[in-house]
This record gives structure tokens, C-alpha cells and sequence, in this order.
């Protein structure tokens, strides 16, 4: 037999084939299913400069795991041992490979199996090449071994849950936990046999013994090329997918690329890039507040790759976006909820005629000011927003006054995209026929519609964005006292939209803001988000006293909060007012 | 005669005998606290799409209660679901989630 050729490489050879067939097989079909939009930009970016960022963000991401250990050290150092050390092994093991073959050819296997073929090798470039092979399996085997405590116990990592895992996918985890244990073993056999070995496999192999590792040298070599062949033969039907197709993710999202209001080809990437870290279960609210278990994107992106019937975790979302806003893969996870929840034959056409008849006004030199439909509930806002305008001398169109269109996000939350482009047409004609050029909002909700969905030739700001300027400008000033407050990121507002400063630049001004535990982009939800219509009012009433608590937890006089929907979910349920940041600017104006 | 927005409604007799009480049941049982409606107006008072005339959910809700669907399904496209309805609810109705199930209930048993 050749030195080059043993049959226990076979199942890690024809593994390999299969991985890599089957993933240019995938992919190419989603390329191919990539929209009209989308493909323009991949050809117009290709070959451009976005390449050297993605490449950098791939080693970040696909090997550092830099953002995983930012939401949790632990987790990063379990994920980037497994990652990182295994690409330097495979690395390392190419180069030892070349280096010991000088160009003369050799099987694609050898490096993976070197220590098996190449066994009369004792100098000192051979030995140096063992000892940082040993290390970085020791490397790989402490991050295993922080995988099997995490799966029994979630917190030894941080973790409050772990993801729960179905059979398929727990036995591949077992097949990639065992591949490393029997790559120690096996080398530690042939170290035993052929003095080949490095720290650690080298003692293992001495403790071995000659008699024990000759009889048990091909076995173990077996099981690890098996081991091997069977995890990457099933990798691109698992979870473990995302190891590659983030990377091509990465890529196409530094062309560009998003998700669509429609499921895409970028969508199929998104979901096999998901690798079920259960990040996204810790920071959900139903799963804390409601034990709601089922519904969170982990659980919802595997049944929609598996096809399994998911309408439940589609609809019971509150669409906060906590989870989004710490997804180490930065999954577009409330799109894909969006496109799941298309309402296909309820989705009609032509409903609001009675709209048509609404006129535009003469708005030049005015700003439009859109309270829209919460701010009804919550007149003190709209009140101040006027006063705010007079004080500074302003003057405004306030838009929708006496009727309101609704801006159309609550409907296209629901999957309901042609109704809510109808209303967004109305609104359009209505806003550019006024030749404003500024709209204000005091929703959050409308105000990331108009931002995000309408596509609007005009300035769109929020009105404690507008706060803000008329401060800056002097335009405002406001009294500064004692006044402890409280301040709630609405989601909308904050992870929607990142306005975390504007707000409390407007309460810094005008009194002492507090410290809370979990504010910015880990701020809770109210409760009320219009993204979910299943929850009953109960549940809802829980989700808001978690947030309750964490605002209260620090005595505030004032919670202030920029969003009339959570300051109608908190209001009359504690001792403290519940005020908005434009009615505080206007109870304190000097 | 003068337009005044509203009129007086025609009187109309239901036939108990032809109604169908598993379609409310099977609705009721989807959105369980729509059995706490008490009828008090108050989501067609605060209704976005009710200021432009014309939409009345509390009318389409007690209709369907009835068993009386005639039309429901289109006017109920005109809801633009922005939920100032829920909110106001003294008796904490889902009405979001209420037209939702309606408009599939509807569509599915023309």
C-alpha cells in the first residue's frame, strides 16, 4: 500500500466532497432566487473595494466571534476556541504539510491525517510543528469542553436558557464534540508508536503504552475520519451551515443587500446562517416575563428552514427587537417575522376610499407636524408639541388634526403590505403636495415609517430630535432642577431607529437623569407594541411591570418616555407621572 | 334630505333559528376576551377610520354576533388597524387581534 493511501481516510474525503458540493449546490439556487434590486447591487459591488471590509468582518465575526464576546466573554471564548483553533489547525496542518513535502505532491488528505503518514520525522522543525499542534488541540478541547458543561448547565457560561435541540441536531453536536477527543487519542497512538508527538499527545501516548496503541492506532483513526465524514456530510443540512454561510452573508451585506418585504434568496442565507446560540431566548421578553418558549427566532428560523408549521411563532412577537439588537449574526429577524406573517388573500387591494377626499394644505416655510394616531390617546403631547412650535416660532401644518391616516406601519407589521402601501400613498401625495420641508413626528412608530418605508424626498425627524435643535440653537431654554428621572427607550425609537441620545440631551437639560439597568438598546418593551395582536391584555400587563420595575427600581420622581403608546401602557400603574419628554421641555421652559 | 352623516337605522328581525353558534364560538375561542365586550362604543368612538364616517366596528362586531354577515367582509377592509381601539377598551378586548380573526373568518366561510 501506497504511504499516501490508507481507507480510513474515505468517510472524511468523501465528507469533504459532499459539504462542498452540497453547498455550491445551495447557494447557487439562492443566488438565483435573489430579486431583481438585489442582484443589480451584487453585480454593481462585486468587484469593488467592499471586499477588504468583509474579509475583515469575516475574521472578526467567523473566527473571533468579536461580537458574541462583547454580549458575553464566556460564550465568546467557547465559540472562538472551536472556530479560531480549528481553522489554525487545519492552517497550520496545510503548512506543516508543505513544509515537510517541499513541493514533492501529495494526497489533499495527508495534512489532516500527517501524523499517521508521516511518522519518521525527528527534527527539530517537525518537533517545533508538534508542540503548536498539541497546543492548539488543547486550545479546541477547552472550548468542547465549556460545550458539554453549557449543554447541561446553561449558566456556566452566562447563559440564563440554552436552546433546546432536536435530535438531528444534538447528534451532530455530538459528532463534532468527538472529533477532537479522538483526534488527541489517535495521535497520542501513533506518538506512542512512532515518537512523533507533541507535549500532549506525546505523554498521552507514553501513558499508553506500545502493546495498547498498536492495537488500538487504525481503530481510533477510523472513528476519527468517520467522526469527521459524518459532521461535514451533514453540516449544510444543520444548524452548523452557519459557518460558511455567514460568511457569504457577510459579503453580501457589505454590497448591501437586506431583506425584502418578500422572502428572497438573502432570506434562505439569513436563516442557514442562524447557529442557534439561544443569545436571542435570553433577552425575550416572553420567555422571561410570560414563559412563552416556543415563539423566540431561534425556534421560528428552524421551523421555517425545516418547514415545519410555525404560524404561533409568527404571530406572538411583540416585534421589540431586543433579540435583533444582540444577534451576534445580525439575523433581520423581524423582517423575516414580517414576510412570514403576509396575510396573502386578506391582504386586499382598494379598501380606503374614504381617504381620497382628504386635502393637502399650503404648508411653504411650515413644518408638518404628525401626531399620529397613539398621540390621540395621549393629548398632553400633541399640546406641548403646539407649544413647543409657538415658543420658538414656528409655525405648522399639523397634518393630521382632525382625521388621521394612519401612517400604515401597524398594518404592514401585521403582513398586510398592499393596504398599508395604500395608506402610504395617500400620506405621500398628502406630504409632498404640502411642499413642507420638514415633517415632525411624535410617534416613534410613524416616525420609522416615514423614515424607513416611505422614502420621503424631505427631512423626517422625531420631535425630541427637533427638541434637541431648537436647544442647541437657544431657541428653547429650559429651567434646570433637581427633578430625578427615569427615562424609557421606546422600541421603536431606540433600536428602531438608534435615537437614544436626543432624548436624554432634552432631560439632561432640564433635570437629573438616572441610571437604570437595562436602558438603550437593552431596553424592555412596554408591553403595548403594536407588532404583536395576540397577547392578551394580562400578559401584556406583565411584560409592561417587568419594564415598570426596572424604571422604578431607582426612585425617580418622573418616568419620561418619548413614545405616546408606552405612556399609555405605563400610565396609572405607579405612583410616579408618566410624562413624555416634549410635555417635561414645556413644564420646565424658562 | 340633508346628509347628516349618520341615519336612522332600518329595523330588522334576525331568525335565531338560522343562526350558526359555532361560528361565534369558534371566534370567541380564538380570541377568548371578546366574551368581556359589553357594547359600550367606545372602540367606534375613538376609531381612526370612524372619523371619516362610515365605519362602525362595535356595529360590525355585534352583527357578526348575530350571525349576520352580509357585506361585514368588505367593510371591515376599511379598519386600518392602528389600535387606538384596544387601547381605550374598558374591558380589555383584543380588538386587533379580533378584526384579524373576523376577516379570516369571514373570507374563509363565503
Amino acid at each position: 500500500m501506497s504511504s499516501n493511501f490508507h481507507p480510513f481516510v474515505l468517510p472524511f474525503t468523501i465528507g469533504t466532497l459532499a459539504l462542498f458540493s452540497v453547498l455550491i449546490l445551495k447557494y447557487n439556487k439562492w443566488i438565483s432566487k435573489f430579486d431583481r434590486q438585489q442582484k443589480k447591487l451584487i453585480r454593481r459591488n462585486l468587484f469593488t473595494g467592499k471586499l477588504i471590509p468583509a474579509v475583515w468582518e469575516m475574521i472578526n465575526e467567523g473566527l473571533f466571534h468579536k461580537k458574541v464576546s462583547r454580549y458575553n466573554r464566556r460564550l465568546g471564548y467557547m465559540h472562538r476556541s472551536i472556530a479560531l483553533g480549528w481553522f489554525l489547525l487545519i492552517s497550520v496542518g496545510f503548512v506543516e504539510t508543505v513544509f515537510h513535502f517541499q513541493g514533492r505532491g501529495h494526497a489533499p488528505w495527508i495534512g489532516v491525517f500527517f501524523r499517521f503518514f508521516v511518522r519518521d520525522n525527528q527534527t527539530l522543525s517537525a518537533w517545533i510543528f508538534a508542540q503548536i499542534m498539541d497546543l492548539l488541540l488543547l486550545y479546541i478541547l477547552s472550548g468542547v469542553t465549556m460545550a458539554v458543561f453549557k449543554s447541561i448547565f446553561s449558566k456556566t457560561v452566562g447563559m440564563r436558557k440554552t436552546t433546546r435541540l432536536k435530535l438531528f441536531d444534538t447528534s451532530l453536536r455530538y459528532s463534532l464534540w468527538s472529533i477532537f477527543p479522538l483526534r488527541l487519542l489517535s495521535e497520542s497512538a501513533t506518538a506512542a508508536l512512532a515518537d512523533n508527538g507533541g507535549f500532549l499527545t506525546q505523554s498521552l501516548g507514553n501513558l499508553m503504552g506500545e502493546r495498547f496503541a498498536g492495537v488500538v492506532e487504525l481503530p481510533l483513526w477510523t472513528l476519527y475520519s468517520i467522526a469527521l465524514g459524518l459532521f461535514l456530510c451533514l453540516l449544510p443540512f444543520s444548524r452548523f451551515s452557519h459557518i460558511f454561510t455567514e460568511l457569504m452573508l457577510i459579503y453580501f451585506r457589505k454590497m448591501g443587500l437586506r431583506e425584502r418585504e418578500k422572502p428572497t434568496g438573502f432570506t434562505r442565507f439569513e436563516l442557514s446562517a442562524c447557529s442557534r446560540c439561544g443569545i436571542c431566548i435570553d433577552n425575550c421578553p416572553l420567555d422571561s416575563e410570560l414563559n412563552i418558549t416556543d415563539i423566540q427566532p431561534v425556534y421560528l428560523i428552524r421551523d421555517i428552514r425545516n418547514r415545519m408549521p410555525h404560524r404561533n411563532a409568527t404571530e406572538n412577537c411583540l416585534m421589540c427587537n431586543r433579540c435583533e439588537s444582540d444577534c451576534p449574526v445580525g439575523i433581520q429577524i423581524s423582517e423575516i417575522r414580517r414576510q412570514e406573517r403576509d396575510k396573502k388573500k386578506l391582504d386586499t387591494h382598494d379598501n380606503y376610499g374614504y381617504i381620497e377626499d382628504v386635502q393637502s394644505f399650503n404648508a411653504i416655510g411650515r413644518v408638518i407636524y404628525f401626531g399620529g394616531c397613539m398621540s390621540h390617546l395621549t393629548p398632553g403631547i400633541t399640546e406641548s408639541m403646539k407649544k413647543i412650535f409657538d415658543t420658538v416660532g414656528q409655525k405648522y401644518w399639523m397634518m393630521d388634526e382632525e382625521r388621521t391616516i394612519c401612517c400604515g406601519r401597524p398594518l404592514l407589521q401585521q403582513g398586510f403590505f398592499n393596504q398599508a402601501a395604500e395608506l402610504r400613498r395617500k400620506n405621500t401625495q398628502l406630504i409632498m403636495e404640502s411642499r413642507s420641508k420638514t415633517l415632525v413626528t411624535s410617534c416613534p412608530i410613524c416616525y420609522q415609517s416615514f423614515r424607513k418605508e416611505y422614502n420621503l424626498p424631505i427631512k423626517v425627524v422625531h420631535h425630541t430630535e427637533y427638541i434637541v435643535t431648537m436647544l442647541r440653537l437657544g431657541k428653547l431654554r429650559l429651567n434646570r432642577s433637581e427633578l430625578r428621572l427615569a427615562y424609557h427607550d421606546p422600541c421603536e425609537l431606540g433600536r428602531g431607529c438608534g435615537i437614544y441620545d436626543e432624548p436624554r440631551e432634552v432631560l439632561s437639560a432640564l433635570g437629573q437623569l438616572l441610571k437604570l439597568e437595562q436602558e438603550y438598546k437593552n431596553s424592555l418593551c412596554c408591553g403595548y407594541n403594536l407588532g404583536n395582536t395576540v397577547l392578551e391584555l394580562d400578559q401584556q400587563l406583565k411584560v409592561r411591570d417587568a419594564s415598570l420595575r426596572n424604571l422604578t427600581d431607582s426612585h425617580p420622581d418622573v418616568i419620561a418616555t418619548a413614545c405616546p403608546l408606552c405612556k399609555k401602557a405605563f400610565q396609572h400603574s405607579t405612583t410616579q407621572p408618566i410624562k413624555d419628554v416634549a410635555e417635561l421641555v414645556v413644564e420646565n421652559l424658562r | 334630505m340633508a346628509d347628516f352623516g349618520f341615519s336612522i337605522s332600518k329595523p330588522q328581525s334576525i331568525d335565531t333559528n338560522d343562526m350558526d353558534v359555532g361560528r361565534l364560538q369558534a371566534l370567541e375561542a380564538k380570541v377568548p376576551s371578546f366574551k368581556r365586550c359589553i357594547n359600550c362604543g367606545a372602540c367606534t368612538a375613538t376609531c381612526s377610520a370612524g372619523q371619516f364616517g362610515g365605519f362602525n366596528i362595535r356595529r360590525i362586531h355585534n352583527l357578526y354576533r348575530w350571525d349576520q354577515r352580509k357585506g361585514l367582509e368588505k367593510e371591515l377592509q376599511q379598519c386600518m388597524l392602528c389600535g387606538k381601539c384596544t387601547l381605550v377598551c374598558p374591558r380589555g378586548v383584543n380588538l386587533r387581534y379580533l378584526i384579524i380573526r373576523l376577516r379570516k373568518a369571514l373570507a374563509d366561510n363565503k
